[in-house]
């Protein structure tokens, strides 16, 4: 095969596989905030304490996740067909790539919130905020740098599962690799695949890291690679108004001194 | 100050079940602060206090015993179920609280910060951002309104909390332990900063301490609480008039030795009652007597004197009963200082406890 029908061929499934991580990712959000955070509130001692509730959700999160995921694409095929009509192809993979996902994510939902200093939960409440103030602006806002970073997990464990999935007919990258690495025994497309997937990873990887730093940073001393992004003449000339800048403003006025 | 109660808990218990072992937090605690006071309850760890702060505004359900702030009984409104209802919220709105770890939240700045119970209040954004700017002026931190907590000092954070719970203009204010995270020299401020506010805006302070030095530097009131009851209480000179009060001894420590045949020594308790004439020196040349002070321990509160003065005389008891009286006639307590009287070593006791 030439180059530049692989280019087409690796094109198209590069996009379906960014396709299906996307609205998995989607759906792992949107099923799997609400199912983490209710994992916490309805915990022992917690604002919406309901042991019935928490163990169920508890068990069924279990269950998700303790299926490997070629059984769960396995068993999902009739679900499948019966919400997009058919079990094959890009579109179909994203329902059980979204199921196995949603309470992988849930369980990382749960332990970023869990985190939050249960002193500014009772700060809240002594303020006069209901459950909705606390999760709004108490629990998600102090949690969101975990929270990206379990987003990041998640969506780099889909990017895995969509090759997984890629084996049963969904397309992508790894369909690709299995029909003209293994079949066709052409290793050019699966060192190809690989590379790909890797820089995937790790794109998505650095911009996850980069915006945990940045929202950690907030009024600490900021780490080196936010440092990075702002020139320092952009941070003293600007009138910035984030305080952090202005502390590192006063870091990079002391280095110039010391090395004048 | 006036005699309107504030703050009344009644019968305030809390039994903590975990399995089949119960701990009972308090214990039938009666309180009463009054409007515009400082009220300070102080105890060791373990001794309930913090339970009962956060029974004032219903952070803990008492197990039995009712609330009222402000004329308003919170037990009643809160009903039965767990999870705080509107009516509940709406009067904790209104009930300003700063805790020790200050529990700013770090996401947001320090006007962010002080905006938030504004925010919960549905105020506007201009209103809000007007009010914010106005109490950390007040707090005396105009300057740090776009900082971010973690960039702040102890004391820094601290004035955030207060700035924080005053937002919703409260009558009253709960303090847990609000200055024993930080070093003597920022908690004397922060105390500072208290006692400006009470003053001020007539804002009624519930403190809870585990350091007697608070109490002292601005406490009108004080409380003793030990395994869950109250066992002292009232204002710090009825506590001086309380025989054998065990907050008076810690507030106004005095030594010195106890009588022998050839001295009487009393302790003069000033309850603020008495007039500001120089009693010691009109009884030293009245009765031509030679009075020594061996200890006192004095505060002069808009111009009365409290406290305590341990003095000797010369002589046995039996001489000096008309100098007595006469310091009797003035309206000073007078206790004679027998030898054993266990006093001094009491004192010392509580101070390690306290200190623990």
């Amino acid at each position: 095969m030439s180059w530049n029908a692989m280019r087409d061929v690796l094109s198209i499934a590069t996009l379906d596989t960014l396709f299906m991580v996307w609205w998995s990712t989607v759906w792992a959000v949107i099923g799997g905030l609400p199912i983490g955070i209710l994992l916490v509130l309805t915990g022992p001692g917690r604002q919406l304490q309901n042991s019935p509730v928490n163990k169920v959700l508890g068990a069924i999160v279990n269950i998700g996740r303790s299926i490997p995921f070629l059984i769960l694409i396995i068993a999902l095929i009739p679900f499948t067909r019966y919400l997009i009509g058919t079990a094959s192809g890009p579109s179909a993979a994203v329902v059980p790539l979204a199921i196995g996902a949603i309470p992988f994510f849930a369980r990382l939902v749960e332990t970023a919130v869990r985190e939050v200093d249960g002193g500014l939960v009772e700060a809240a409440q002594s303020m006069g905020g209901g459950t909705w103030t606390i999760i709004f602006k108490v629990l998600l806002p102090q949690a969101l740098p975990s929270l990206i970073a379990g987003l990041v997990n998640t969506i780099v464990t889909l990017i895995s599962y969509s090759a997984m999935a890629g084996a049963v007919g969904a397309g992508g990258l790894g369909s690709v690799a299995i029909t003209y690495g293994q079949q066709r025994n052409d290793m050019r497309f699966v060192g190809v695949t690989v590379v790909l997937i890797v820089i995937i990873v790790t794109v998505i990887q650095l911009i996850g890291d980069l915006v945990v730093r940045r929202l950690s940073a907030r009024g600490s001393r900021a780490s080196a690679p936010v440092r990075l992004l702002k020139s320092p003449k952009s941070r003293t000339a600007a009138p910035d108004p984030e305080p952090e800048a202005r502390a590192d403003t006063a870091k990079v006025r002391e280095t110039a001194d010391e090395a004048a | 100050m006036t005699d309107i109660p504030v703050i009344t808990t009644t019968g305030l218990t809390k039994v903590y079940r975990s399995g089949d072992r119960e701990v009972t937090a308090l214990d039938g605690v009666d309180l009463h602060v009054r409007e515009g006071e400082v009220y300070g309850v102080i105890g060791q760890s373990g001794a309930g206090k913090s339970t009962l702060i956060r029974c004032v505004n219903l952070l803990e359900r008492p197990t039995s015993g009712t609330v009222t702030v402000a004329g308003q009984d919170l037990t009643a409104l809160a009903g039965s179920g767990q999870r705080a209802n509107p009516a509940l919220r709406a009067a904790r709105s209104h009930i300003g609280m700063v805790f020790q770890h200050f529990n700013l939240l770090s996401s947001r700045t320090v006007q962010d910060n002080i905006e938030f119970p504004l925010e919960i209040l549905k105020v506007s954004r201009r209103e809000r951002r007007r009010k914010a700017l106005e109490l950390l002026d007040l707090v005396g931190l105009a300057d740090k309104a776009k900082a971010y907590p973690a960039q702040l000092s102890g004391g820094q954070k601290q004035r955030v909390g207060i700035a924080r719970a005053l937002a919703g203009d409260p009558k009253v204010l709960l303090s847990d332990e609000a200055t024993s995270a930080l070093d003597p020299e920022t908690t004397r401020s922060i105390l500072q900063l208290l006692r400006d506010l009470n003053r001020q805006l007539g804002l009624t302070v519930l403190l809870i301490t585990h350091e007697m030095d608070v109490v002292k530097s601005i406490c009108d009131s004080a409380a003793l609480m030990k395994g869950g009851r109250v066992v002292e209480q009232g204002t710090v000179s009825e506590l001086l008039a309380t025989p054998g009060s065990e907050l008076a001894t810690e507030l106004f420590p005095v030594t010195g030795d106890a009588s022998a045949d050839d001295r009487t020594v009393v302790d003069v308790t000033f309850h603020g009652e008495a007039a500001t004439e120089p009693v010691i020196s009109t009884l030293s040349r009245t009765y031509n007597v030679d009075v020594s002070i061996l200890g006192a321990a004095m505060d002069t509160v808009a111009g009365k004197q409290i406290g305590r003065m341990r003095i000797e005389l010369p002589g046995r008891f039996e001489d000096n009963v008309v100098p007595i009286g006469f310091l009797r006639e003035q309206g000073l307590q007078v206790d004679v200082v027998e030898r054993g009287t266990p006093n001094a070593a009491s004192a010392a006791v509580l101070t390690k406890e306290v200190a623990k």
